[in-house]
């Protein structure tokens, strides 16, 4: 168990590595930084005083080893548009998006479990289609059209929920609705398909002919073992979500990680952008890390693979 | 190989089954009836856009001004010149609606073709030679997987200045990553089977055998990859345009019209509730057509 954990660290630390390079380099090589973020109509001259105040100069192997120090060190430096430094901006909209990240997940688990495990019981019964309905529907309605059928729907018609902002639990109601029915088809099928799967295991007949009553067989027996792959799920999705919270974010304005991402964007704002993709790609490899650990205690079999 | 005769006799052999199998494989196809309604929805979409200039009842890019925000025939003050409405700046949103299918198809073959064969290139090396290529791959997988493609994507764009062109090169270069893991697993199945080893006993060369014989092969789980892609792939560039990063105007992306008709949708949801509606049917006809592909591929996988 040690040795996998230590294998899985080590790759865990060098895809963090790449994702950091990743993130400074993309930046660089796609563009004049110097250029972008002085503007249009910029003069030489202060093209060349951008370069010199933000170490643009320097070879850009030494810019990135200076930044990834920086960053190793808490310093994410300071941001062009909001003239602050990036970690505490960061941090402060943190909480946004992680309330917003875990609320979805748990809506979406509190859609997919019932309803997975019901379509697997009742299989190929109405009740597996409509669950597979919602599926596909869920699969195919572009995230940020349904939020918009949201804001019509609760904010303009119903006038219950307020449209934008995030002072509130009611401004998160829509935007965790809007990314949360997006991660609930993915656990529905693997937790339709582990139920059918495990319903049909030893331990399970044994159960039913020892006469156990049939909500004990599915709560205790099955949906226990039928569970275990949603674990490492629930890990992968919840980075996805995260990911996702730019679109949803910026539509209603919920002022957390998300949406700062698209604002330094649309701002040419670099260093939050840099800080950005890779706080949330580190947040990815960290919940794979978890979840390939989890998977491993919870299954003996992967650790020898 | 050598004998015309024998080899005829073998082929014919080994032809039987592999005939009556394709049939059946069809016949699972057809009996299905979501594959059937997303298939044919899909070749209606193709239709549409490859013979938008025929339907269009007006241009796509021509403004009238005296004509704005007209909605469609089913309100009172709708009218049949204009089926669909117009827009605010007076364009018929019918021409512009079937113009769309043409920029969403596009998005999704030309993405998919980049992905497809960047995914496909390292899936197929990884999963025949093994080792080293193999590691290089998972890492590479590993990496492109735990940053967002919409944040990269966005990012990229904001940078490079975006175009239609640029945004199918953005995703096409981001999306290789299911192409390279399920080609991966397929090559190392097929990569143990007799028929490969059987002509590398004959002597044919590395390239020959993956050419020859491993991509004939696994080309059913690629066109399954690539359905479902092409699907995500459109889904992104909406996401992109509508974000303001993607196509830009005044091309009648469906993404990019959601996002002009954000501004007043108090007023006329229906320029938001149409372009919306086209692309969740779709996402809907690519994903049925895929399954169902998927299913008829592995019958295993069917629950």
């Amino acid at each position: 168990m040690l040795g996998f954990i230590l294998k899985r660290l080590g790759l865990a630390l060098l895809v963090a590595l790449a994702v950091s390079a990743i993130a400074f380099f993309l930046l660089r090589l796609t563009g004049d930084v110097a250029v972008a973020i002085a503007g249009e109509g910029a003069r030489q001259a202060d093209i060349e005083l951008i370069r010199k105040t933000y170490g643009l100069d320097r070879p850009v192997v030494i810019q990135y080893l200076d930044w990834l120090w920086k960053t190793l060190n808490g310093d994410l430096g300071t941001s062009i548009y909001f003239k602050t430094n990036v970690a505490p901006l960061i941090i402060d909209k943190l909480p946004v998006t992680l309330i917003l990240g875990l609320s979805s997940l748990a809506l979406a688990l509190a859609i997919s479990i019932p309803l997975g495990v019901l379509a697997a019981i009742y299989a190929n019964s109405w009740i597996d289609r409509v669950a597979l309905a919602i599926a596909v529907v869920g699969q195919a309605l572009p995230n940020f059209f349904f939020a918009l059928i949201l804001v019509m729907l609760f904010s303009i018609t119903l006038r219950w929920l307020p449209v934008s902002g995030s002072q509130t639990w009611q401004h998160y109601v829509m935007p965790t609705i809007a990314l949360g029915y997006y991660a609930a088809p993915a656990f529905m099928r693997l937790i339709r398909a582990g139920m059918i799967e495990v319903l049909s295991a030893d331990y399970v007949r044994t159960a039913r002919a020892k006469g156990l009553p049939a909500h004990k067989i599915i709560f205790k027996h099955a949906l226990r073992n039928a569970v275990v792959p949603v674990v490492a799920l629930a890990a992968v999705q919840l980075g996805f979500l995260l990911g996702g919270s730019v679109v949803i974010e910026t539509i209603f304005a919920l002022d957390g990680l998300g949406y700062l991402a698209y604002q330094s964007i649309t701002y040419k704002d670099f260093p939050v952008m840099q800080a950005v993709v890779l706080l949330l790609s580190v947040v990815y490899v960290l919940l794979t890390l978890l979840a390939d650990i989890a998977n491993a205690w919870l299954d003996p079999r992967i650790r020898v693979a | 190989m050598q004998n015309p005769e024998t080899g005829t006799a073998v082929l014919s052999v080994a032809d039987a089954p592999e005939l009556s199998e394709g049939r059946k494989l069809l016949r699972r196809f057809l009996g299905q009836k979501a594959f059937t309604l997303g298939f044919g929805l899909l070749a209606l979409f193709i239709a549409i856009a490859l013979l938008a200039p025929l339907l269009a009842p007006h241009d796509p890019y021509g403004q009238d001004l005296t004509a704005r925000n007209v909605p469609p025939f089913w309100y009172a003050k709708g009218d049949w010149v204009h089926p669909l409405g117009t827009d605010p700046l007076g364009r018929d949103y019918l021409s512009r609606l079937i113009y769309g299918a043409r920029i969403s198809l596009l998005i999704g073959i030309c993405v998919v073709i980049i992905s497809g064969v960047v995914g496909t290139t390292m899936g197929v090396l990884a999963g025949y030679f093994g080792g080293r290529i193999d590691m290089a791959m998972t890492f590479l997988v590993t990496t492109r997987l735990s940053m967002p493609v919409i944040l990269v994507a966005l990012a990229v764009v904001a940078i490079i200045g975006s175009s239609l062109w640029i945004v199918i090169l953005v995703l096409g270069l981001l999306k290789w990553d299911r192409f390279a893991v399920v080609m991966r697993s397929a090559t190392q199945q097929v990569r143990s089977l007799d028929y490969v080893a059987a002509a590398q006993a004959a002597g044919a060369s590395t390239t020959r055998i993956i050419l020859g014989e491993v991509l004939p092969n696994i080309a059913p789980h690629l066109i399954v990859v690539a359905t479902l892609e092409a699907a995500s792939a459109i889904l992104l560039e909406a996401a992109l345009s509508f974000l303001g990063l993607g196509v830009q105007p005044p091309l009648p992306s469906w993404g990019l019209m959601i996002s002009e008709a954000k501004v007043h949708m108090f007023f006329s949801f229906w320029q938001i509730a149409l372009p919306g509606s086209a692309l969740a049917l779709l996402i809907f006809a690519i994903n049925l057509a895929g399954d169902g592909l998927r299913d008829a591929i592995s019958p295993e996988g069917r629950n």
